[in-house]
């Protein structure tokens, strides 16, 4: 019997969206604000379970080509490379560095070397979460 | 600034991540992780220089002042112990590439060795006491990845044992930094160590002191805790073997040697009395387990539980004589451990089993095997011009000094046994008739013995070169029994 899950997907198509929405803001917030990487990534992998379950493992691989492990590798390389930045500038490993602009949109933004790292532990997070769920899901 | 101090670190972080991108390039995965390998060694070099020319090296990450932000420490120990550490990664990535197997290579093997290195020349180098948990985790991580990759029924059951054992010693490791942080609030060491001379407390950082002990000592295998070790060592492969014998017990070790003497000096009497008694229980069970068993792989493994006696025993003495003893013994244990783990694995390859009552004489058609093995166990039995007999000679002297006649007599009668247990290695595997191993045909073992080969000629350079090595050893020695040495170069005031 094949079943019609048509509400699910329906309901996962507009939900997923604003869970995205939900987990950037939580990532960016978390300089000033509860939330940050780790919460950020673990939303987002959230969102992409949600679709997991309403749709099957091939159409999420289609919709988004992402090699999850590759992604930990780059959000590694994120966060040792804002350390690294240190180093150029004659300075400890991780020295963070900050300045306020003016962007044209966003008026007066302080823009914080820590956001790349944390960039990089959001990536991982997702990396990790969706690597250990796409494996255990593929296992037969 | 100085970052020198950082780059043992981050040299294989950012190899181990970089490899994660090629696992399926086996050419690419021996290239680099031989290169960066390499280029970790010839840093840690420069690292042991610029402490011995500049005195104790400190970082303080991020930029922050040091009792606030995580301050990285590198006195002589932790500069020698990163630079064995160094040279026992290159050595096992160079014996991985004929030994491990293709399957694993392709599975992210190099890049979990690297992150296996990162954490033990981080709890090498570190000079906070969360940011060590951190290490050891990362550490211990990379270590159940290394003990149960393959997946083959054995690996599969020791590694449930040894992953329960430490994930609850890891729990209680932050139970005690707790209890610690709600008695002295920082988590500097050297900021600790300050502290704890000023609160009098005593009672509740003896507690602590013992907690620690359990802790690390369920790490490094003492007494009454070594019980998951000769399980979990016996599954891996020679390569993963070599690599964990040498590194991660000694990190435990380390810990021990670094909390006892930083921290807990107020109430010496009860703390070393302890650790004493538990070093000579130490040596006495692993002695009976070397030289009960008839298998090549378990009798070293009851060798590194021994040595971790022996060690132990030379800092509960607290003698600037038996604490130089036991770094001088520390770092020759690694070396000596990771080509006796080799060597097995050589064996192993050619006989098809461990077990000694298997296989007999193969000194004939491998010699060359053969004489390094015979070299190796001269080294680990402490026969005087190798590597063994400076370290075990000091621990001695210092005990009788200290007045622990039975601990050193049990020291001096350890060896004997030590000996006889891989001389009868030697004498049934190597010895005797050649036609009782299977197979006719000989194995090829050229590439395998680089790395036994260059360890053993380290270990017998490292006895022959005693002179030159002891200034080194003494320096570190001084760091730990005078700790204000270290409270000042990293709080500077």
């Amino acid at each position: 019997m094949k079943t019609n899950d048509i509400i699910l997907q329906t309901v996962t198509k507009i939900t997923v969206f604003i869970i995205i929405l939900f987990s950037i803001h939580l990532f960016f917030a978390g300089h000033y604000y509860p939330g940050g990487g780790f919460v950020g990534g673990l939303m987002t992998s959230g969102a992409i379970v949600l679709l997991l379950l309403a749709f099957d493992m091939k159409t999420v691989a289609n919709v988004l080509p992402i090699d999850y492990k590759h992604l930990i590798g780059i959000g590694l390389f994120f966060a040792i490379g804002t350390g690294l930045g240190g180093l150029i500038f004659d300075a400890p490993f991780l020295t963070h560095a900050f300045t306020d602009v003016n962007l044209p949109l966003l008026g007066e933004t302080s823009l914080h070397t820590a956001v790349l790292f944390d960039t990089g532990v959001f990536l991982v997070v997702i990396g990790v979460t969706m690597t250990i769920i796409q494996t255990i899901g593929e296992d037969e | 600034m100085n970052n020198l101090i950082i780059l043992p670190i981050l040299i294989p972080l950012i190899s181990g991540v970089f490899l994660i991108f090629f696992s399926k390039n086996i050419r690419i995965q021996r290239w680099v992780s031989a290169l960066s390998s390499l280029v970790t060694m010839i840093l840690a070099v420069m690292l042991v220089h610029q402490v011995k020319s500049e005195g104790i090296q400190t970082m303080n990450v991020s930029n922050w002042e040091a009792p606030f932000g995580i301050t990285l420490v590198s006195d002589m120990l932790s500069a020698l112990l990163v630079l064995t550490t160094s040279i026992i990664g290159l050595t096992c990535i160079i014996y991985s590439f004929r030994s491990i197997g293709e399957d694993r290579e392709r599975f992210y093997y190099y890049p979990v060795v690297f992150f296996l290195i990162v954490g033990v020349n981080g709890a090498f180098t570190t000079g906070d006491i969360f940011n060590l948990f951190v290490f050891f985790e990362v550490m211990l991580m990379s270590s159940y990845v290394l003990i149960v990759h393959g997946g083959t029924k054995i690996q599969l059951r020791e590694s449930i044992k040894y992953i329960l054992v430490n994930v609850i010693s890891s729990a209680l490791f932050v139970i005690t930094v707790g209890f610690l942080y709600s008695v002295v609030g920082t988590l500097n060491m050297a900021h600790i160590s300050q502290r704890i001379n000023e609160v009098d407390e005593s009672g509740i950082l003896t507690v602590i002191s013992i907690l620690f002990l359990i802790v690390f000592g369920l790490k490094g295998a003492i007494f009454p805790l070594y019980f998951w070790l000769p399980g979990s060592y016996y599954a891996p492969p020679a390569a993963i073997t070599a690599l964990f014998g040498a590194l991660l017990t000694k990190v435990g070790v380390y810990s021990i040697m670094r909390t006892h003497t930083l921290f807990f000096s107020h109430d010496t009497g009860y703390t070393q009395q302890i650790l004493s008694v538990l070093a000579v229980m130490t040596i006495i069970f692993g002695v009976i387990g070397a030289i009960a068993y008839w298998d090549f792989n378990k009798i070293i493994i009851y060798n590194i539980i021994v040595a971790v006696g022996i060690i132990l025993f030379g800092l509960s003495t607290m003698t600037p004589t038996a604490l130089a003893g036991s770094i001088f013994y520390l770092i020759h244990d690694m070396i000596i451990k990771a080509a006796l783990f080799f060597l097995a694995g050589i064996v192993i390859t050619i006989t098809g089993t461990s077990n000694l009552r298997g296989f007999s004489g193969l000194i004939k058609p491998y010699p060359g095997v053969g004489w390094t093995f015979f070299l190796a166990a001269l080294a680990l039995a402490g026969i005087p011009p190798l590597s063994g007999f400076a370290g075990k000679l000091l621990i001695v002297q210092g005990g009788f000094e200290g007045g622990q006649f039975w601990g050193a007599g049990i020291v001096l009668m350890s060896s004997l046994l030590v000996l006889f247990s891989v001389m009868k290695i030697f004498i049934h595997g190597f010895w005797g008739s050649a036609d009782t191993f299977k197979g006719d045909d000989k194995v090829p073992v050229r590439a395998l013995m680089i790395a036994p080969i260059v360890l053993v000629a380290l270990s017998v350079l490292y006895g022959i070169g005693t002179e030159f090595v002891m200034p080194y050893i003494i320096e570190a020695a001084e760091t730990l029994s005078d700790p204000s040495i270290y409270i000042e170069a990293v709080l500077k005031e």
